[in-house]
């Protein structure tokens, strides 16, 4: 499918997405955080996107938000899509996990929730990847201050 | 007492006039064992020395060759280095069976050996149960690799000696079986004996196609019961790192691992005394110089060892289940099948002899 | 420690053992905290971080040529493909015009890589299932293309080779002789690996129905490179997305349907006859040329999110940067193969003996500093 027919199914299931084709080779859309899990359900199975590869999931600190980017793929059709959604809240942030429509963000999302502090609804296993449990603060946060480990140029 | 101590007479006379008759007996006894003992860690070094060799040889390498002529010398600077080792060992092992399982090993492995006929003459202890006495003394080894790694408290030990214990007890059938196929031809378990029947005919060309299968089962057993590869499920080290002896440092390990090769010569050793007629030079062309029934006992025992050799740096090592799956389903009923064709065989006449 | 009651008088009790992060099979400081009854595996939970050195975070503070010799510490077995992987992103963001010379000579470069990590991965291969020999048959052959390697760029391992705009030198002069000397070499070193281990009935024992991934899951779970391919699901990028030189050059994408561990052990064999069918095309049509378009010494790209993906040894390894028109990325993440196939493991490798664990993770190919970034 081309991404305008894309734009035009997708736009047509909410009301409350905004598309982005600037600055990016894929289509952007941008989603809110409530409808997420939804959309990405819808985007799995519906049988005319058929987004069945979820391969880069990414946190993003933009300064004010924190972000989650998916990108999707989809093995049939082989075309693809950027999903966003991004929190104001800096000390809680909760986003849906999308464990249950692509396996493979579990591992992922337990790497964004070690290094952005986000967490994940309904993950199964939500607890520091990489760094160990007791570790202090979220180190890919643009704030984040480590004077002994980081250096700064 | 049926024993034949019969290395040299001259030491037997000698010892019997300096003492009374006890003393000498046991004195006679000791200094054979140490005699044995001697010959045999010091060959046991060179069968290490040879795996290495020969494990270079397969893998495009050229293995040991600085210490000493050809790197002769490198397996006993090894040991030198062993035994200056710190021992160390876990906190809450059990520390008497700890210590007490290299011993358990070693010397089980050592006593097999009093019994082999190197030659006519030389053959430290001519029991008239020989085989039964091997097959019995050999598996002693495996109390030790249970008790080492149940005792040094640690779960890779503790699975590997759980697999050597399954792994032992199944092929310990295996061994017996294929060795009484071959004891129906002899009549006899005295192993000097078994060589006297041989002088028509080793007992592979005796017993022909039973023969030949009882001796492919053995081998496969025989390595088995070496813990070699690829059966190697005891240590299997991208499994359980070491295995039994993950825990054992310094002498302790280096008993293990002696016990390892000296085992491998015992399974190659029964295999020559059994199958091809021990000390006997192939086709008698050697009858005349007995001394050279060394020679040919131990180039026998050796291209066995070579075989051994040549599957462990060949093949994969089996999964634990497929092991079981092949000493129960395969190599046993084969094996019953056997007994059963061999005994028909020297019912009704039909082994080949000169 | 849980302890299970069955229904008759026997207790069934699971235990925890650490797998690593000191194992021989890990192949690296990756520790697995196991549940065993007995010998069967109950869960397999991957505990990560001995090694991981926060690249992305250093990529925020580095330029865009420095970025490029974090990334041969990733993936160090397919360093070349990694170093490409970052070039390509910065040059079509910049919308380089590459010369046709560059895109070739990385081509080669990369499936030799390729090559050589499936050298590796087979002589480990074999080590991890008990045979031992196999892995000097698999770096005698390695150590050739090293050697190329080495006179090409000065290094073995860690080549550095590519920079953004092009190379960093030029190939050595022997370098086509020498490459089609191994060409010729392995062809025949080829059916050899076949004869010792592939043939070997006792591995097809191990392997055969181990570890099965269906084609669903390998989707799901972002399985790539072999471990997907061998489960019928074409994600070759090399095919899909191709890059560099790669829309040139005719080859299969090695595919299998039945998922488990044998299939993946075929898939990555076939790999290198298709890389050195693939190499064979191009080493005597590399064009003249430049090896390199100047760029400024300090990169700005362009306000934007790129996003490049490349085919490593080990499956598809996405470059993605956020840049706000600085010197360096805003956000850069590295989409790491190992990460996902590592991910599938629990899935796999449950309900299996400890031996069919160690062959599954063979076949995943990990490399943790891959995962670990």
């Amino acid at each position: 499918m081309t991404n305008e027919s894309l734009q035009e199914l997708i736009g047509s299931w909410s009301p409350n997405l905004e598309f982005n084709e600037e600055g990016s080779q894929y289509l952007n859309v941008t989603v809110p955080i409530e409808e997420l899990h939804a959309v990405m359900f819808k985007l799995k199975h519906d049988d005319q996107t058929s987004f069945d590869y979820l391969f880069c999931l990414t946190g993003v600190d933009w300064g004010e938000e924190l972000g989650v980017v998916y990108h999707l793929e989809s093995t049939n059709f082989r075309h693809s899509l950027v999903v966003k959604t991004q929190t104001a809240e800096r000390e809680n942030p909760v986003v849906d996990s999308v464990y249950d429509i692509w396996a493979t963000a579990e591992f992922h999302e337990r790497e964004v929730y070690d290094f952005f502090g986000i967490k994940f609804n309904n993950h199964p296993n939500l607890k520091r990847l990489f760094l160990t449990d007791d570790w202090d603060g979220f180190p890919l946060r643009k704030d984040y201050e480590d004077n002994i480990n980081m250096i700064i140029k | 007492m049926n024993i034949a101590l019969s290395i040299t007479k001259t030491i037997h006379d000698w010892l019997y006039s300096i003492m009374p008759e006890t003393a000498a007996m046991y004195a006679e006894m000791v200094l054979i064992a140490l005699v044995y003992l001697g010959i045999f860690a010091v060959a046991g070094l060179f069968l290490v020395l040879l795996e290495r060799r020969v494990a270079a040889w397969f893998q495009l390498r050229i293995g040991p060759n600085r210490v000493g002529f050809q790197g002769l010398l490198q397996t006993m600077a090894d040991a030198i280095k062993l035994l200056s080792k710190e021992l160390t060992g876990t906190d809450k092992a059990d520390k008497f069976l700890y210590n007490l399982a290299p011993y358990f090993v070693i010397i089980s492995s050592l006593m097999a050996l009093s019994v082999f006929p190197f030659t006519q003459e030389f053959q430290a202890f001519d029991i008239n149960i020989g085989i039964f006495f091997l097959i019995a003394v050999s598996s002693i080894g495996v109390i030790g690799i249970l008790l080492g790694g149940w005792s040094s408290n640690n779960k890779f030990a503790m699975i590997g000696a759980m697999r050597s214990g399954v792994q032992t007890i199944s092929y310990e059938l295996s061994i017996g079986l294929s060795l009484l196929t071959m004891v129906l031809i002899t009549g006899s378990l005295q192993l000097s004996e078994i060589v006297e029947v041989q002088k028509s005919g080793w007992l592979i060309v005796q017993g022909h196609i039973p023969a030949i299968i009882a001796f492919m089962i053995y081998m496969i057993a025989g390595t088995a019961e070496t813990n070699r590869a690829p059966f190697d499920m005891v240590e299997a080290e991208s499994e359980l790192g070491a295995g039994f002896h993950t825990e054992y440092s310094g002498m302790k390990f280096a008993y293990f691992f002696l016990a390892e090769f000296i085992n491998m010569f015992i399974i190659a050793a029964i295999a020559t005394t059994v199958f091809f007629g021990a000390w006997l030079s192939p086709f008698g062309i050697t009858e005349s110089i007995p001394v050279l029934g060394v020679f040919w006992f131990l180039l026998k025992a050796l291209i066995l060892v070579f075989l051994m050799m040549w599957f462990r740096w060949t093949f994969p090592r089996l999964r634990v289940d497929q092991l079981l799956t092949l000493e129960w389903k395969y190599l046993l009923p084969l094996n019953l099948a056997n007994i059963v064709i061999m005994a028909l065989l020297v019912w009704h006449n039909l082994t080949i002899s000169f | 420690m849980e302890t299970v009651t069955l229904n008759s008088n026997f207790k069934s009790e699971e235990y925890f053992i650490n797998m690593g992060p000191q194992h021989p099979a890990t192949h690296g400081v990756l520790r697995l905290l196991l549940t065993i009854d007995g010998e069967i595996i109950k869960k397999v939970e991957p505990d990560l971080g001995y090694i991981h050195r926060s690249i992305e975070k250093m990529c925020e503070r580095d330029s865009y040529q420095q970025i490029v010799h974090l990334t041969d510490r990733m993936d160090y077995l397919s360093a070349n493909i990694n170093n490409e992987a970052v070039c390509l992103t910065v040059e079509n963001a910049l919308q380089l015009e590459i010369p046709e010379r560059v895109k070739v000579i990385r081509t080669i470069i990369g499936e030799l890589t390729r090559i050589s990590s499936h050298c590796l991965w087979w002589g480990v291969m074999g080590m991890d299932v008990g045979a031992l020999t196999t892995y000097f048959y698999g770096f005698r052959d390695r150590e050739l293309l090293n050697d190329i390697f080495e006179e090409t760029c000065g290094a073995r391992l860690t080549m550095n080779y590519n920079v953004p705009g092009g190379l960093m030198f030029d190939i050595h002069p022997n370098f086509v002789k020498r490459v089609k000397e191994f060409i010729a070499h392995f062809k025949t070193k080829l059916p050899e690996y076949d004869r010792l281990l592939t043939d070997n009935v006792i591995f097809q024992k191990r392997t055969k129905g181990v570890g099965i991934l269906s084609k669903e899951d390998a989707i799901s779970y972002g399985a790539s490179g072999p471990v997907g391919r061998a489960s019928g699901y074409s994600c070759d990028v090399r095919k899909h997305h191709p890059y560099s030189a790669l829309d040139k050059v005719t080859f299969k994408e090695a595919l299998r349907t039945e998922g488990d561990t044998y299939a993946r052990y075929l898939v990555r064999i076939q790999e290198m006859w298709e890389s050195l069918s693939i190499v064979e095309q191009l080493i005597d049509n590399i064009p003249e040329g430049e090896y390199r378009v100047p760029t400024k010494a300090v990169i700005k790209l362009p306000k934007g999110e790129y996003f490049q993906k490349v085919e490593t040894a080990r499956g598809e390894l996405g470059v993605y940067i956020i840049s706000t028109g600085l010197k360096s990325p805003y956000r850069l993440k590295f989409r790491s193969p190992g990460f996902s196939n590592l991910s599938l493991l629990n899935h796999i490798a449950v309900g299996g003996k400890i031996g069919d664990l160690v062959a599954t993770m063979a076949t995943l190919d990990l490399v943790i500093p891959d995962i670990d970034r």
